[in-house]
């Protein structure tokens, strides 16, 4: 991430930042299956994440292969809309507390 | 059907696919078949004064019977049985609401003698989710597997039908494909 230089302060920040942030207790999680299409499945996840297509297809070739991916996290409110926009369009998903 | 192409630039992109008679009759009534099947699900729901009081409609809280039905509705988490029925019960009315519409705008789409069928960007999407959908169904009852060979046995029953499930899986790829060059092009 680019941005702004400035001057270190003194105090000490304590959260860890290690790339997850905090507070996101869920995740929604794509399963494998062996209908939904390759091509179909990156589609769904930039139609409804707004991923690039690179990050899309790197999501969908987890689940391929792995048989899972958390494609989202976030508080349960918007985790349990993003699944329910996963099932309108077919995906077999879940969601976990992270 | 030989594949779905892009035609017009700009705001008149348009994504174009034609069916013969045959065709067009095969998805009609898969269409149709699905939509009853999402019907009944909706007809499980119980009958709650409260709901029309509020307006707030709740479906079953329980996993649909039919394997098919289930692929179609699937739990909402792995976790907690409580919260899955929770989940199921809140938003079940407005998938099936979601999935009836899309298969609604197919058949309205789709002539019943076949011919051409002209989607702007977000009508594709509904075809797409539509499309989607028929293929679970199908392939849920044709237990297709991802080590499934492409053509079964002759004496296999579901041999005749995987033929409709394997051209149902271009019509899809091909539109997903002429989908996304529309979307490259903004």
């Amino acid at each position: 991430m680019a941005g702004p230089l400035s001057a270190p302060t003194k105090e000490v920040d304590p959260v860890v930042e290690d790339g997850t942030t905090p507070d996101l207790p869920w995740q929604a999680i794509v399963w494998n299956d062996p209908v939904n299409l390759m091509s179909y499945v990156t589609y769904v996840l930039q139609k409804i994440f707004g991923y690039p297509e690179p990050k899309a297809t790197a999501l969908m070739l987890d689940v391929h292969h792995k048989g899972k991916a958390a494609v989202a996290s976030g508080d349960k409110d918007k985790i349990e809309a993003d699944v329910a926009k996963l099932h309108a369009a077919g995906l077999w998903a879940t969601m976990q507390r992270a | 059907m030989k594949g779905w192409k892009k035609t017009g630039r700009g705001d008149r992109q348009m994504i174009v696919g034609d069916f013969d008679p045959q065709e067009a009759a095969v998805l009609r009534g898969l269409l149709r078949e699905v939509r009853q099947m999402l019907e009944g699900r909706a007809a499980e729901a119980p009958d709650d004064e409260l709901a029309e009081i509020t307006g707030i409609r709740l479906g079953p809280t329980k996993r649909p019977a039919d394997r098919i039905v289930a692929r179609l509705l699937p739990d909402f988490t792995f976790e907690d049985p409580d919260l899955a029925a929770g989940l199921r019960s809140l938003h079940e009315p407005q998938l099936i609401a979601a999935k009836l519409e899309v298969n609604q705008h197919m058949l309205d789409t789709l002539p019943p003698d076949g011919g051409r069928v002209e989607l702007r960007p977000e009508a594709a999407d509904e075809w797409l989710t539509g499309l989607n959908d028929i293929r679970l169904a199908l392939g849920t009852a044709l237990d297709v597997s991802e080590d499934m060979p492409d053509e079964l046995p002759p004496d296999d029953p579901r041999a005749e039908h995987m033929g409709v499930y394997q051209w149902l899986t271009f019509v899809q790829d091909s539109l997903v494909h002429a989908r996304m060059a529309v979307r490259e092009k903004r």
